[in-house]
């Protein structure tokens, strides 16, 4: 297994994680979003990950991913700093609160409310 | 500016409490009801991404879940396709790319739905992180 020896870099090993990386490069560029969901679903199918490593190294990797790609969208004059800064700052607060409720809460009740509401909102994507 | 916040507050507790990645609650918030462009949305919406991405990074390497080298790799190996999909997005049209974003939402939807409907109460957080 892949994760047996994190240090040894293959030549299959390498470009499995180039895949990966381009891949979710694509997806994050494309969408605006961080590509995890390229990205631990195929640490746990081709490089043989546990769930919750393939999530950490997806959230580290998304740093530089999200990052990237930013910087390009910013060569076409697309990104709004300020906003972004208005946003992401609290989100990290967010995420604090989210996670300490998530013990807390009835989270499968809620995650099939949220999914309504993500329908309700890509019809009203769909609308404008 | 409130606007702005209140989307952030949000995303990040909608994110921290169901493990859905900001960027899907990030971008429609943008559009929806801050009137930005979707090309715009998703732009901004990456760089805010940043931030919720580092915090969230150094949680999880505190519960060692980080493979560092594999990370960095995975982030520099990136570039290609992260120029390419963000060239892409530029080369569509506004709608073109919100309707293709209303879709990624509605996966979304349905990954949520199945993993609520697949798992017991009260266990370990979903692995959904767009």
């Amino acid at each position: 297994m892949d994760i047996d020896r994190p240090s040894q870099l293959t030549v299959t090993r390498a470009l499995k994680l180039a895949a990966i990386g381009t891949l979710a490069g694509v997806f994050s560029g494309l969408f605006g979003v961080g590509g995890g969901s390229v990205i631990v679903p195929l640490l746990v199918l081709w490089l043989g990950y546990g769930p919750r490593e393939a999530t950490g190294t997806s959230l580290a990797a998304i740093v530089f991913i999200a990052a990237l790609a930013a910087a390009v969208q910013g060569a076409y004059g697309n990104v709004h700093v300020l906003d972004a800064t208005l946003m992401g700052v609290p989100a990290v607060g967010g995420v604090l609160i989210g996670t300490w409720l998530q013990q807390r809460l009835p989270t499968r009740a809620i995650s099939l409310l949220f999914a309504a509401v993500l329908v309700l909102s890509a019809i009203e994507l769909l609308a404008q | 500016m409130i606007g702005a916040i209140a989307i952030g507050l949000c995303a990040g507790i909608v994110a921290g409490l169901l493990g859905v990645g900001g960027g899907v609650l990030f971008v429609p918030g943008l559009v929806i009801f801050l009137g930005l462009g979707q090309h715009q949305a998703e732009a901004t919406s990456l760089l805010a991404i940043v931030p919720v991405a580092i915090v969230g990074t150094f949680k999880q390497d505190g519960y060692g879940n980080v493979r560092r080298k594999d990370a960095l790799l995975l982030g520099l190996l990136s570039i290609v396709g992260a120029a390419a999909g963000v060239a892409l997005a530029n080369t569509l049209s506004s709608a073109a790319l919100r309707d293709g974003f209303a879709l990624l939402m509605v996966f979304v939807a349905i990954q949520l739905v199945r993993e609520a409907i697949g798992r017991p109460q009260a266990q370990e957080p979903p692995q959904t992180s767009p």
